[in-house]
């Protein structure tokens, strides 16, 4: 049934099974497949789309003015870690700003670029819903709590002694 | 101060809060058995409407009120959505329940759904908190093993099916209509009412869309009555509420207490009082939309109606504490540019009113404004009040509004000496 750009894991294949039958309209899957095929293929290519939107009987218009309007999806490759820093006021309140500074310095790159070996990508985004630990900065799909500049450091630190994304 | 009350976190220090064995231990899953098949469900929306219960996702709407809006017998399905998409900034309290104590949500859910006579529910939950979709997708499948979910729950003939949908990064579809759009997989872009989504929601069928917080209420509610939980609010505001503190207090966490709590003893007894022993410049009492209140406003009681009646609003119970030394310019720009940012776009007074307003604020707290800007400002605010498709217009606009009124001189020496006479940044 699916076409060849969809070629999932196992894993994926079954939660998608459970995604087709949890709603009584197949463009409701939308927003829950969207976001198992980026986990599957890190992003939304313009051909994963397509497979999409033919997979759930909607047109490609569609499937693409929802992909460009929610901000979780990307369209293009991503670095193996997304630096997200909270810029909402409670953070902004408790030395965000400070934080952003030092990423720009140490990774020598600017709001919403990437390092060149692909590592970092810095964004900064709206209140992510932790400010009683502010200030919050998530990277890929983990919140780093009550950050400053050392504790910040430290985790880069980590962070870059793993392997670089894979071309 | 009062009496330690706690109905939603009295399981939070525990460290299996969130299972199933937890949660029945401590009296989970009693309201269902007293309720399913046993007492009709127009009693307990009745229940529910003298509990004086109110919406906690942010217009403090009578919850049981809503749930009447659904006519009967229903012509076709209805569903049941629960806002779990936590936008409101300053706001942390959603998520807590649906990581430590996801059951008393699953129950509340099963308990309302069986009032509305929904058969299908789901949890729309904000797409940053894949934690909390773990959390619940556990506690859902926990909930079926033991029978409490799906056909002849615990043999009352009641079926019940719960998903977790994730939402993508939008604020917008915090906002109930947004939130059903965004759910049959469109963009996230507001409703014309009427119709309401109770005639006319999901799936072009009735629907109820009610917070996290407010639908873990409903076990307790009916497992110890109306009265009781009413009594332990203010007046017509029953029970209790997850407060979110942050920004400049000593210990900022969520803190659950009646509502009509005052805002001073909230801030300076549970949250520990201002970082530094500053004196406090401002406060945000219900997220970042609510207009907010001078040192002196905070004897106030923190429930929806006392706080509308001195011109501000309950909202999302997020508090947001600003000590001397905040630059009220900055902070309300912050908020400007959050909301240019989340408008969907649809109504041009929106979409333009925030946009402007920013950058308006962006040219005065930088010290390039004129006098005529605090004035363009002003105008802005309210050319975009009231208008709108949505209540976003009025989010950005209400606390526009308060901060000139409060702090206007502020703006003025900015203007008159160009640049920012507040430390900007942090206070401590
Ligand atoms: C712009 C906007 C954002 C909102 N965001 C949320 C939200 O994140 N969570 C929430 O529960 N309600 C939010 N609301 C309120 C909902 O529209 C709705 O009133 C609420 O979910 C109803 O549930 P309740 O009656 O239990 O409070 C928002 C409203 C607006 C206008
Ligand atoms: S008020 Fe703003 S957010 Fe609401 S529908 Fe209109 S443009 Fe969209
Ligand atoms: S302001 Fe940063 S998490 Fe809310």
């Amino acid at each position: 049934m699916s076409p060849e750009v969809l070629a999932f894991s196992k894993e994926a294949q079954a939660e998608l099974e459970s995604i087709l039958q949890a709603y009584p309209t197949k463009q409701a899957c939308l927003l829950p497949v969207l976001h198992l095929v980026q986990r599957e293929f890190g992003y939304i290519s313009d051909p994963v789309a397509e497979a999409v939107a033919g997979l759930l009987d909607i047109p490609l218009a569609v499937a693409v003015e929802v992909l460009t309007f929610y901000t979780l999806f990307a369209r293009r490759p991503q670095a193996k870690y997304v630096i997200q820093v909270c810029r909402g006021l409670s953070c902004a309140l408790l030395g965000q700003e400070e934080l952003l500074v030092y990423l720009k310095n140490r990774l020598k790159i600017k709001e919403g670029e990437m390092t060149p070996d692909g590592l970092f990508e810095l964004k900064t985004v709206e209140c992510l819903g932790g400010c009683g630990e502010s200030p919050v900065v998530r990277i890929n799909e983990t919140y780093y709590e009550l950050q400053t500049i050392d504790r910040l450091g430290s985790v880069l630190n980590e962070l870059s002694k793993g392997p670089k994304r894979e071309a | 101060m009062k009496k330690v009350i706690k109905i939603l976190t009295q399981n939070f220090d525990r460290d299996d809060s969130h299972t199933l064995e937890t949660y029945t231990k401590t009296g989970g899953y009693q309201a269902v058995r007293k309720v399913l098949g046993k007492i009709a469900p127009e009693s307990v929306i009745e229940e529910v409407k003298r509990s004086n219960l109110r919406g906690l996702g942010g217009a403090g709407f009578p919850t049981g009120m809503k749930w009447s809006f659904i006519s009967k017998p229903p012509k076709k399905p209805v569903y049941l959505l629960i806002n779990g998409d936590e936008g409101e900034p300053g706001t942390f309290k959603d998520r807590t329940i649906m990581t430590r104590d996801p059951h008393r949500l699953i129950e509340g859910v099963l308990l309302a759904s069986y009032a509305l006579g929904a058969h299908a529910a789901y949890i729309y939950v904000r797409g940053e908190f894949t934690f909390c979709m773990e959390a619940l997708g556990k506690a859902i499948e926990e909930a079926k093993e033991a029978g409490y979910l799906g056909k002849n729950i615990l043999k009352s003939g009641f079926d019940l099916d719960v998903y977790v949908h994730p939402g993508a990064g939008a604020y917008i579809c915090g906002e109930e209509t947004a939130l059903i759009e965004s759910l049959e997989g469109k963009p996230g872009r507001p409703r014309n009412k009427p119709p309401f989504p109770a005639v006319v929601g999901v799936f072009g069928c009735p629907t109820i869309v009610n917070n996290v917080e407010t639908i873990a209420h409903v076990p307790q509610i009916l497992l110890n009555g109306a009265d009781w939980f009413a009594k332990i609010g203010s007046d017509r505001n029953g029970g209790t509420r997850l407060f979110s503190v942050s920004g400049h207090v000593k210990r900022p966490g969520v803190y659950e207490l009646p509502m009509g709590t005052p805002l001073r003893e909230i801030l300076y007894e549970h949250a520990g009082g201002i970082i530094g022993d500053i004196p406090l410049k401002g406060v945000i009492p219900g997220g970042s939309s609510a207009p907010i209140l001078r040192p002196e406003e905070i004897d106030v009681g923190m429930d929806f109606d006392q706080l509308a009646k001195i011109g501000s609003m309950g909202g999302s119970g997020g508090i947001i504490a600003m000590a001397e030394g905040t630059c009220m310019v900055w902070a309300l720009h912050n908020l400007a540019r959050f909301y240019a940012h989340e408008s969907c776009g649809q109504c041009s007074p929106c979409r333009e009113g925030t946009g402007w307003a920013e950058k308006v604020l962006r040219r005065i707290e930088g010290g390039h404004g004129t006098a005529s800007d605090i004035e363009l400002l002003e105008k802005i605010a309210k050319g975009m009040s009231a208008r709108t498709i949505c209540p976003l217009a009025d989010a950005c606009a209400l606390p526009i509004l308060s901060y000139l009124q409060k702090y206007r001189d502020e703006f003025e020496a900015h203007v008159r000496e160009k640049r920012c006479p507040v430390r900007p940044k942090r206070a401590a």
